[in-house]
C-alpha cells in the first residue's frame, strides 16, 4: 500500500483532508491542497510569487493552473470515489478562459463518466468569483490497473 | 555589431534571460534553454524532490511537465512573431505516454508549426534525450494579441530576426 493510500486511511479517520497533500511533495511545493471546509472537496492553490507566469499584468502561469487542476482531479478521485489504487493519469486537456491575477486559486472536480479501468474527469478553477472560471479540464485517470501508464 | 539571435549559442543565453530567469515560475522550476530557432524551442528540466508526485517510485508529477511544455510551447511561438504582440496559452493538451524515470533530466521540445494573425499552433514532446522513446506529447494553441502589453520575452520580434538563415543551430 503507498504511503497515499495510508495517509488517505488517516484522513478519512480523522476528516481531514488536506492530510493528502503532505504526502505529495509536489503538492507541498506548489501550496495545493484539499479542503472540505464547505461540505464539497475543493483544492486551493495557496498564491505565492513563484507561481506568477507574466510579470507585466501580472498573471499566474497557465502550467500551474494545469498542474493544479490535475492534482484537484486526483483529490477528488481519492476522496470521492472508492478507488484502491492511486489514480494514473493518462492525459489532460486544459482550457484556459481568464487570466489569473496574484490571488489563491480554487478548483473543484466531477467524474463524467466512471467506467471499470478508465475514469472520466471534469476539474473547474476559479478565483474570487465561482461564475468566472479562469481554466476549466478534462482528464483521463486509469484506476485499478497495472497497466504502463504514469506516476500520479 | 553582430545580431545575437544570429548565433545559436548567444541565442541560448538571451531567451534563457528572457523565458526562465525573468518568469518566476519557469525559475522556480530550474527550466534551462537547451535550444532555440525559428520555430522550434527545447528546454531541460533537472529531477528533483519537491518536484516528485509519487513518493514512493520518486515518479515526477504530472505538474512540472505541464508547466515546461506550456513554457516551451510559449517560447516557440515568440520565435514566430513579427512584432511584439502579448499572447496567452488557450488550451493545452498532455499526453502521458510513459512515467519520468527518477533520477533523470527532462527534455522538451516545442515546435510552432503554424502561426496566424489571432491564433499559433505548437506541439511538443518530453523526453529523457531520445525523442522516440516520450513521456509525454503535447499540444498548444496560443491566443496573440490578448490583453496587457507585451512582456519582454514577448517582444523578441524574433522571426525578423532570426529569420535570415532560419536560425540554424
Amino acid at each position: 500500500m503507498s504511503s497515499l493510500l495510508e495517509r488517505l486511511a488517516e484522513a478519512r479517520k480523522s476528516g481531514n483532508v488536506a492530510l493528502l497533500s503532505e504526502a505529495i511533495p509536489y503538492a507541498r511545493w506548489m501550496r495545493i491542497a484539499p479542503e472540505n471546509g464547505t461540505g464539497e472537496l475543493l483544492t486551493r492553490m495557496r498564491f505565492h510569487g513563484d507561481l506568477i507566469g507574466n510579470t507585466s499584468l501580472p498573471a499566474i502561469h497557465g502550467g500551474t493552473l494545469g498542474a493544479m487542476l490535475e492534482m484537484a482531479a486526483i483529490f477528488h478521485l481519492l476522496w470521492e470515489t472508492d478507488t484502491e489504487t492511486v489514480p494514473k493519469i493518462v492525459n489532460i486537456t486544459v482550457d484556459y478562459l481568464r487570466s489569473a491575477r496574484p490571488l489563491d486559486v480554487i478548483a473543484s472536480a466531477k467524474v463524467t463518466k466512471q467506467g471499470r479501468r478508465m475514469v472520466n474527469v471534469f476539474a473547474e478553477a476559479w478565483q474570487d468569483d465561482r461564475a468566472k472560471p479562469v481554466a476549466t479540464a478534462n482528464a483521463h485517470f486509469l484506476i485499478k490497473s497495472d497497466d504502463a501508464p504514469p506516476s500520479l | 555589431m553582430t545580431n545575437p539571435l544570429k548565433d545559436p549559442d548567444q541565442r541560448i543565453v538571451l531567451f534563457q534571460s528572457l523565458f526562465s530567469d525573468t518568469i518566476p515560475h519557469n525559475k522556480a522550476l530550474g527550466l534551462k534553454v537547451v535550444a532555440v530557432r525559428r520555430g522550434f524551442a527545447s528546454m531541460r528540466l533537472e529531477w528533483r524532490d519537491e518536484l516528485v508526485g509519487n513518493p514512493e517510485t520518486g515518479v515526477l508529477a504530472g505538474g512540472p511537465l505541464t508547466a515546461m511544455l506550456d513554457g516551451c510551447c510559449g517560447m516557440s511561438v515568440a520565435t514566430m512573431l513579427k512584432e511584439p504582440k502579448p499572447f496567452a496559452t488557450l488550451d493545452l493538451r498532455i499526453d502521458y505516454a510513459r512515467p519520468a524515470t527518477p533520477g533523470k533530466a527532462v527534455i522538451a521540445e516545442a515546435e510552432c508549426y503554424r502561426i496566424t494573425s489571432s491564433v499559433a499552433f505548437t506541439r511538443a514532446f518530453a523526453h529523457h534525450g531520445d525523442a522516440a522513446d516520450p513521456i509525454a506529447a503535447a499540444a498548444g494553441t496560443f491566443m496573440l494579441g490578448t490583453k496587457g502589453k507585451a512582456t519582454r520575452p514577448q517582444m523578441i520580434g524574433a522571426e525578423k530576426l532570426i529569420g535570415g538563415d532560419g536560425g540554424k543551430a
